[in-house]
């Protein structure tokens, strides 16, 4: 087949160029004015395969630009979905504009330096730009018959995708901050529904590194063919308490919510249970959290955060303690400390706000098996629903939906569906009983690893 | 004339992309253009943090062949940028068979109501000063109330689809939302509440909506919570407040009821046309041309226009929804449900409002009868998996029932059920209908989407609470 001509759609610009595009326009500062520029690019491909044939083959280059200007203790905001000039001005304007529309506020700042300095972080894989798109629609194709042929269970492949981006950006800003990042990622992703008399189960595969020569294909199509045929069969559990141990991925999940309440923002409009409580034992005095966006192998690091700022390790929880917060410019002055160079913005259409990127749990001593033979009876489970209906950072009540297995003698036994877990994030912390030694970088803010924790709800039959 | 009332691409210039969209053998091409502004604003912490206005302008082109979809955007309008998605969406077809010429017989779009006052008229000022009285009124809804978050957005999203058969039809989407969320703090921690109002309309919203009434409802619910005890675990009777919970179809059975999932047997409902799949009170209507409500539109984002869809009637499954591509490949029309979040995105078959017709009792009687169980005032998000029909959606407002009365307030659950066993233990709905608005999500896709119901009560559903049995 033809190979798609990614880069027609693309911008010619190179990265050098975005950001003297960016320093142009925030060198137009006026007095008494401080203005910050976001300019970010992107090209994506998307391939889709079903029955042995391309279903969707997309390719996309976005960019856009994000103006915050902060005149007289007033923020505004713009942004535009283009480069062009014509439009970057209009957006300049319009930012100028909304800034007399918010209220003055003292903490409200843009970045400025702090002697950190950056470090050099590869996190850029050529080969995602220069793969045939032939072979990425190969892989997507190969990845559904591989699941199509694994188990005679497996009936139909809901989707089966390959997924790659290349993203650029650049901030500059009127307070000297002047700062470039580029990241690769790309995924492989696949649906298996297995089918057994009259019972469908689903599994999700997947695999994601900075460039598709080191995709795993074959894990991915083995784990989503494993998580599908070992739910066959499937009953709602009888109600109870029980230590739940959840797999990499639902941990990953689960501690980018606990990330929000860590979230200097949400400390400081009083928005998190962890306010005014730093020095206090808020989990197991093993528990070790920290954010290290500098760490290469986070799919969320980066040399910069969103303000310009060198990215930095920061501890949150340590032996048990809260020690710390994240933070960006404006939490930071309003909780009267400095930046942790935690901001985070959503794309160029949105303003900063303070966030991890890279959390890890110090891993404990035990691998998955291990941890399997010390809960007893317990539920294993392999996916979560209803994390944005059920999980309350502001409160801490926790209630999901969960599907899995459960343990016995040391070993998954039958498998469990319908069923919900329940229990709040202050006491999940202070139950945990194991963090494996098996972590999973994942893409998200936060990798995964193999997590129990004592004394859930289960509310099934 | 100002230049958002020109056309977003002439007429011309679209028939020559589409041609070259289908000089490698394309079956079908399509060029969908968007232009959207969008002004939001927030006012949190007692401050109007910031007024943030933005536009996304640009196209997306599709081409299909067989049963390959090849797809490429640009935010470059011009018939040059537009020929260059043209050219990347035509890479998957690789047969020459002859240039194809594309002539476009422009149509007219019926909307579903008329904007009265274009945001974009109305003076910035005004938008902020409904976020200043929303926050007093919250604030003064109890000493309790510590903080306040409130929300102002309007958008307006002009699209035009020119297709290979010839359609070119363009629409005019106004929509305007404010929602106020509320954190009250007691001797228990703190709670939540919140509380949206969003119309496919202008600025004439808040003729109709009184915006100092949402910040007392938001701050009511996190209020009440205060003293809220867990909810129960384990099986129990539901009753659904009106309009509280039209997500629940959404989810127990909206999604699986898309024909994508049905066409890859990816979901319960397959092979169920004409079979009851829900208690004789279930009538389930999905339906784009309902008025001013969140999910409403004239034409859908492939040029078909809104049309009301029954779905199930009396509890006889009666139709899926259907998008182009999958109606094409049945050799059926669309039913208007082909939708996608901007220019960047393929469209795909997705909901419009979707609402449990009224039945004959009175909510008060449901009440009444029901002897113990859980009444949910307002229910938060869900999700459902439509293979399995599992799906579980989140309580924000919730109470005991204990001999047919309300008695204590719930902190808030999960609820889960399974899709087809819930739709049949529905055994009554009374006659107050009511609508609400939601985003829903789906292949990483968001769209606006009204959701509805009258009271009714399900015999069973499982309630993720921690209180002990």
């Amino acid at each position: 087949m033809t190979k798609v001509a990614t880069h027609a759609v693309a911008s010619d610009a190179d990265a050098g160029e975005l950001l003297r595009l960016a320093e142009r326009v925030a060198g137009a500062a006026r007095p008494g004015e401080e203005l910050e520029v976001y300019v970010a690019r992107s090209v994506e491909v998307d391939v889709r395969a079903y029955e042995g044939e391309i279903e969707a083959l997309s390719s996309a280059a976005s960019a856009g630009v994000g103006i915050r200007v902060v005149a007289g203790s007033r923020q505004g905001f713009a942004y535009a979905g283009t480069l062009d000039e014509h439009a970057i001005d209009q957006t300049l304007a319009d930012a100028r504009d909304n800034t007399s529309f918010a209220s003055p506020d003292e903490h409200v700042a843009l970045a400025v330096p702090d002697g950190v300095p950056p470090k050099s972080l590869e996190l850029w894989d050529d080969a995602v730009l220069t793969t045939p798109s032939e072979e990425k629609v190969n892989m997507a194709l190969e990845l559904e018959r591989r699941v199509r042929s694994a188990d005679p269970r497996v009936r139909q492949v809901a989707s089966a995708d390959y997924g790659d981006v290349a993203a650029e950006a650049a901030i500059a800003t009127s307070t000297g901050i002047v700062a470039s990042a580029r990241r690769t990622v790309c995924s492989l992703s696949v649906v298996a529904i297995a089918r057994e008399d009259s019972d469908s189960q689903t599994g999700v595969g997947f695999s994601a590194a900075r460039g598709p020569g080191d995709l795993d294909l074959e894990a991915a199509a083995v784990d989503a063919v494993t998580r599908a045929t070992r739910m066959l069969g499937a009953t709602k559990a009888r109600s109870g308490r029980f230590a739940v141990v959840f797999d990499p991925r639902v941990t990953s999940t689960l501690l980018a919510v606990v990330s929000s309440t860590l979230s200097g923002e949400a400390v400081t409009k009083g928005r998190s249970f962890f306010a005014g409580r730093i020095g206090e034992e808020v989990a197991i005095p093993t528990l070790l959290l920290a954010d290290d966006p500098t760490d290469v192998r986070a799919f969320g690091a980066s040399s910069h955060d969103a303000e310009g700022l060198a990215c930095r390790r920061n501890v949150l929880i340590d032996g048990g303690i809260l020690r710390g917060f994240v933070y960006d410019s404006t939490s930071a002055r309003r909780a009267g400390t400095t930046s942790t160079a935690s901001a985070v913005r959503g794309g160029y259409a949105s303003t900063p706000g303070a966030g991890c990127r890279a959390l890890l749990l110090a891993p404990g001593s035990l691998g998955p098996q291990e941890i399997l033979g010390d809960v007893g009876e317990a539920l294993y489970v392999q996916s979560i629903s209803g994390v944005h209906s059920g999980v309350n950072p502001v409160s801490g009540d926790f209630s999901v939906g969960a599907e899995g297995l459960m343990i016995r003698g040391g070993s998954l036994a039958e498998p469990v569906r319908e069923v919900t877990i329940a229990s709040t994030l202050q006491r999940m912390l202070q139950s945990v009983l194991h963090v494996g030694t098996d972590v999973e970088w994942l893409p998200g803010v936060a990798a995964g690893q193999t997590l129990a924790i004592g004394d859930m709800v289960l509310s099934g039959a | 004339m100002t230049d958002a009332d020109a056309s977003l691409v002439e007429g011309p210039v679209l028939e020559r992309v589409l041609t070259a969209a289908l000089r490698r053998g394309g079956e079908f091409a399509e060029v969908f253009a968007e232009d959207r502004r969008s002004t939001s604003a927030v006012l949190d912490d007692g401050r109007v943090e910031e007024l943030s206005s933005g536009r996304d302008r640009g196209a997306g082109v599709r081409v299909v062949v067989g049963e390959t979809t090849g797809y490429a955007h640009t935010a470059d309008l011009s018939e040059r940028g537009l020929l260059a998605a043209a050219e990347a969406a035509s890479a998957v077809a690789r047969q020459d068979r002859g240039k194809r010429v594309v002539g476009l017989e422009p149509r007219a779009a019926v909307r579903p109501n008329e904007v009265t006052v274009p945001p974009e008229e109305v003076p910035k000022g005004r938008k902020i000063e409904l976020l200043v009285r929303a926050d007093d009124a919250a604030r003064s809804s109890g000493a309790a109330i510590s903080q306040v978050s409130a929300g102002y957005g309007d958008s307006r999203r002009r699209i035009l689809v020119a297709n290979s058969d010839g359609v070119l039809i363009a629409d005019d989407q106004v929509r305007s939302r404010f929602s106020v969320s509320c954190v009250a703090t007691g001797d228990t921690g703190m709670q939540t509440g919140y509380e949206t109002s969003a119309f496919t309309v202008g600025f004439e919203l808040f003729d109709a909506v009184d915006v100092e009434e949402v910040a007392r409802t938001a701050a009511r619910r996190a209020l009440v919570k205060l003293t809220a005890r867990p909810a129960p675990s384990g099986e129990v009777p539901l009753v659904l407040a009106s309009g509280s919970g039209g997500i629940l179809f959404h989810e127990a059975c909206g999604h699986g009821l898309e024909a994508d999932h049905i066409a890859k047997d990816a979901s319960v409902y397959v092979g169920q046309i004409g079979e009851q799949v829900a208690s004789p009170l279930v009538t389930l209507v999905d339906d784009g041309t309902m008025g001013p409500e969140w999910g409403s539109f004239a034409i859908d984002d492939e040029g078909r226009p809104a049309q009301r869809n029954v779905l199930i009637e009396d509890g006889v499954l009666t139709d899926y929804m259907w998008d182009f591509l999958r109606g094409r490949k049945e050799k059926r029309p669309s039913t208007g449900n082909g939708r996608r979040q901007s220019y960047r995105h393929l469209p795909m078959v997705r909901m419009t409002n979707t609402y449990l017709m009224n039945g004959e009792e009175s909510p008060e009687n449901v009440l009444a009868q029901t002897p113990s169980g859980v009444y949910v005032a307002k229910l938060g998000g869900g999700q459902v998996n439509t293979t399995t029909g599992d799906f579980v959606f989140g309580t924000v407002e919730a109470y005991l029932i204990e001999n047919g009365r309300l008695t204590e307030p719930l902190r808030d659950a999960n609820l889960i059920g399974n899709g087809p066993q819930v739709l049949r233990r529905i055994d009554a709905v009374a006659d107050d209908f009511a609508m609400g608005p939601g985003t829903c999500g789906k292949d990483g896709q968001s769209v606006p989407v009204g959701c509805g119901q009258p009271t009714l009560r399900i015999t069973a559903v499982t309630i993720g609470g921690t209180a002990g049995d």
